[in-house]
């Protein structure tokens, strides 16, 4: 156990120099976007010497390596700017914002998880049956799709044509009032506050655009799980379980899914940051008030603070993820870790 | 022994679909087990006996059916059971051990679990006392300190081990049958001794019934009762053991009798009964030019090469507080030996005893931790690996790999491979005189012409092991170190390829290094022979001597270890 501690620190302590680097990267990219915040923010009537002005009050007119200390110093007091798009400081945005983004992604995750699993399993299961044939189908069009199509495809039947979505503006219908924070994750609060209404109103909002995101994580999770069904199926323990008269389900789950288990974990993984980048446009789609619009309307302005903000919290974000799929993979595989 | 047989099966033929049609892979196979009888089927790679034993356990994949015939299982038609019935047999009534064990075991799941996992399903034990029990079969099968060898993993097994713990779970359930299919493959001789021993004891105890699939006749004579002869899908002799080696009566028998190298086999006898040996020229006397050239080819000094053992733990920067004292591993302890021009030596001994790196120290594929090789009167060592691959020495000491699929590019026809060396080496030009030495080195070896167009899966055993002597000997080299290079293939190519190994290096003078496990194969290649065990070497002579006189203790074990028959001690 104490080892397996030590590996976990040592593992986190390996995050810290992508961390560092991220920072640093972040900070340099948006220097490198094209635009000049002065000018944006001293608005279309200023001349030169108010666009001088303002510079001079976002701190612009130093060098580059002064603003870079002074934002790493900012940083680790935990203050990471103000964002002069909306006014308010970016640590409290990315608060309100995160949960929302991550109910999102983590609802498509999970219903992605839900089918392409099972999905892929029964496809392996039955290689050239009807239901191999509707994986395939549904792994072609899931990544021949794009997102923002799919969403605003849906929108279309769904809303307009069917009527049986709510209309997709944001997370809760305007009839409604949030639910007492605690998470953050409206569906979890209104559960927590014991409000029903608000809950189903809620799930109402969510599932067009998790199915969205779903369509988009369905194809590579069923994809690799029928992969590595196969080939666990096909391998010699199996072959051993077999011929030691071990029952199907038995052989099935205990010995086949587990093993095809790891890959699945890292391609999860894998899948998550993939779905944050796709977050991003399926937002928009949606008016959702994640991160992924406040990203884009923070780019368009060329609010650094917030475009740094939006880029380092996705980073460890990612890293936190991995971090957690290496964990589990240490769990279930007992040969993880003694590699290092 | 009872008269009626546990398993009969009778005119059993099992066809397989692929795509270029219907391949029958068994035609009429009939035989019969005995109870308490231990039947050897042997045979080469094709021959279908493995396909026998997955036909009978109901084991065969989707694509191969059994067409005609019948199997019975102690009065049960087991080509009429269902999936059903016949999962229950299974690991109850009759069970199956393979080769490669540690692949053959759930790689995630603690070996314990894997015995009670076959206990509970056939209710041979409860939830509560289902642990005891498996404890107790590890310590049947002589595993050391069961109670914690319970909870390993295979990867923290050796392979001799992990397939102790498929014996157990074999076993587990004391069925009447055991079907073992080339259970020692892969393993070290003296593994692969006591693993035949112990499944000798444990099936006799239970009074057993055993099926021995093996390629392997010396083992096969030392085990069995009874042995079937399989060729191309068809059984073309049964006899008891001593019948069939003192009186073959089927030709393909005296092929692989003869061509299975034994303690006192020659190497003009492996083939003495092949007809279709074209390649075979008569009688090549070792006749090195010893008395001309006297000179050492090769002197190693005290080579020794380290490795950071792995169970320690990585000092990497992020974790500066525990800083040990670096352990290293020595693989190859100190040794010393000289090769003389045109002689042939060589290196025995079992997987980690240091001969696979002593070779790659050679060859210059990795450096030594100190120490001197001293080729062709130059120290070799001096220079780094990398250096040394641009020197002109580098082409004058070639290799064999042991594998001679995985060796060879799967994108390259048979002629781009032999003509690599040319390239790249020799910095020959021109395609039309690449392609003439080429076809001359094909010819050496025996290779047809017709064959260098084709890549190496359109290509057998036999011809790819030719392909990467070819390969070797196309810059000319004047030492040549062949790393178990028959290993693969089956008895009958290896006895042709052995030959031609000879009869090359008395055309070339070149000089030999042959590394392998078999005693026997090294005896016939080598005159003189080098004992390794530990990264040491135990025992240094001439081949014949150290093989029927060892003096260490060592070299006496794995001499005995290796299972062969002699007609006189049957």
């Amino acid at each position: 156990m104490r080892t397996k501690l030590a590996q976990i620190g040592r593992r986190l302590l390996q995050a810290l120099p992508s961390v560092i680097g991220i920072i640093v990267i972040s900070f340099l990219l948006t220097r490198a976007l094209p635009g000049d915040p002065a000018v944006y923010f001293a608005g279309a009537m200023a001349d030169k010497e108010s666009i001088e002005q303002v510079r001079k009050a976002l701190g612009l007119d130093r060098s580059w390596v002064e603003q870079f200390f002074i934002y790493a110093g900012n940083l680790a007091k935990g203050d990471m700017g103000m964002s002069h798009n909306t006014g308010r400081p970016v640590a409290e945005e990315l608060l309100t914002r995160l949960p929302a983004s991550l109910e999102l992604t983590l609802t498509g995750l999970g219903l992605a998880i839900l089918i392409a699993v099972p999905l892929g399993m029964l496809a392996a299961t039955r290689p050239g049956s009807w239901i191999d044939h509707l994986c395939r189908l549904l792994v072609t069009a899931g990544v021949s799709l794009p997102t923002f199509f799919t969403g605003l495809f849906l929108i279309y039947i769904f809303y307009y044509l069917l009527g049986w979505a709510p209309s997709p503006l944001g997370r809760l219908d305007i009839l409604y009032m949030p639910p007492p924070h605690a998470t953050g994750f409206y569906a979890i609060d209104s559960l927590l506050a014991g409000d029903m209404e608000t809950f189903a109103a809620t799930l109402r909002q969510l599932v067009l655009p998790a199915v969205t995101l779903c369509l988009f994580a369905l194809a590579p999770i069923a994809r690799m799980t029928r992969g590595a069904m196969l080939g666990a199926l096909a391998s010699d323990y199996v072959r051993t379980a077999r011929a030691n008269g071990l029952t199907r389900s038995k052989i099935l789950f205990t010995y086949a899914f587990r093993n095809a288990a790891l890959p699945v974990l890292t391609t999860l993984g894998m899948v998550f940051s993939f779905l944050l980048g796709a977050n991003v446009l399926v937002e928009k789609v949606f008016s959702w008030p994640g991160i992924g619009s406040f990203a884009i309307e923070a780019l368009v302005a060329s609010d650094y603070a917030a475009v740094q903000g939006f880029v380092l919290s996705m980073a460890l974000l990612f890293v936190a993820v991995n971090l957690i799929i290496d964990l589990v993979l240490t769990l279930i595989d007992p040969r993880v870790g003694l590699e290092d | 022994m009872d008269a009626q047989p546990i398993l009969r099966i009778d005119n059993l033929s099992v066809r397989f679909r692929t795509r270029n049609g219907t391949v029958d892979a068994l035609k009429g196979v009939s035989f019969s087990v005995a109870k308490g009888e231990v039947l050897g089927v042997v045979g080469e790679s094709g021959s279908g006996k493995s396909v026998t034993a997955f036909t009978v356990t109901g084991l065969l994949d989707q694509a191969g059916e059994a067409c005609a015939g019948t199997i019975n299982f102690d009065g049960m038609e087991l080509t009429k059971a269902n999936e059903a019935e016949l999962r229950e047999l299974r690991g109850r009534e009759f069970s199956m051990i393979f080769q490669n064990p540690r692949a053959a075991l759930n790689p995630i799941r603690p070996v314990g679990k894997q015995i009670e996992d076959v206990l509970i399903q056939h209710a041979q034990a409860t939830r509560q006392d289902a642990k005891a029990k498996a404890i107790s079969m590890l310590e049947k099968v002589k595993i050391v300190e069961p109670y914690l060898r319970y909870w390993s993993y295979p990867f923290e097994l050796s392979g001799g081990m992990c397939q102790r713990v498929m014996i157990a779970i074999a076993l587990a359930c004391e069925p009447r049958l055991l079907i073992a299919d080339e259970p020692t493959t892969g393993l070290d001789v003296t593994t692969q001794k006591a693993t035949m021993d112990l499944i000798r004891d444990l099936t006799r105890e239970q009074h057993l019934s055993v099926v021995l699939i093996t390629h392997d006749l010396g083992m096969a004579a030392a085990y069995c009762d009874r042995i079937v002869v399989m060729q191309k899908g068809e059984v073309v002799e049964t006899a008891a053991v001593r019948d069939l080696f003192t009186a073959p009566k089927h030709p393909y028998t005296k092929k692989l009798i003869a061509a299975s190298p034994g303690p006192s086999s020659k190497l003009d006898d492996l083939t003495a009964v092949l007809d279709d040996n074209t390649s075979h020229q008569p009688s090549m006397t070792r006749t090195i030019n010893s008395g001309a050239d006297t000179g050492h080819l090769l002197e190693v000094v005290d080579l020794v090469k380290e490795f950071p053992r792995r169970d320690v733990e990585m000092t990497g920067w992020a974790w500066p507080v525990k800083k040990r004292e670096a352990q290293v591993f020595r693989a190859v302890d100190g040794i010393s030996f000289v090769l003389k021009r045109g002689e042939s030596l060589g290196l025995v001994g079992e997987s980690g005893c240091g001969k696979s790196t002593t070779s790659s120290i050679l060859t210059r594929l990795m450096d030594p931790t100190s120490g001197d090789v001293i080729f062709d009167g130059a120290n070799v060592t001096s220079y780094s690996a990398q250096q040394f691959a641009r020197l002109p020495q580098r082409m004058k000491i070639q290799m064999v790999f042991q594998d001679p699929s995985d060796s060879l590019n799967p994108r390259f026809t048979a002629q781009d491979s032999i003509a690599e060396p040319l390239k790249r080496l020799l910095k020959m030009k021109g395609s039309k005189q690449i392609d003439i030495k080429v076809e001359e080195l094909a010819e050496k070896v025996g290779l047809e012409k017709a064959l260098l167009s084709r890549f190496p899966h359109q290509l057998s055993g036999g011809q790819k092991a030719r392909v990467g002597i070819a390969r070797a000997i196309a810059a000319d080299p004047l030492l040549l170190i062949l790393d178990e290079p028959t290993s693969a293939l089956d008895v009958s190519v290896q006895a042709v390829v052995l030959q031609l190994l000879d009869r090359l290096r008395c055309e070339l003078g070149m000089s030999y290094i042959f590394v392998s496990h078999d005693l026997n194969v090294v005896r016939l290649l080598c005159e003189r022979v080098i004992v390794m065990n530990r990264g040491r070497i135990v025992e240094d002579g001439l081949a014949d001597e150290v093989l029927s006189n060892p003096k260490d203790d060592y070299t006496r074990q794995l001499v005995s270890a290796i299972p062969h028959f002699e007609p006189g001690k049957l």
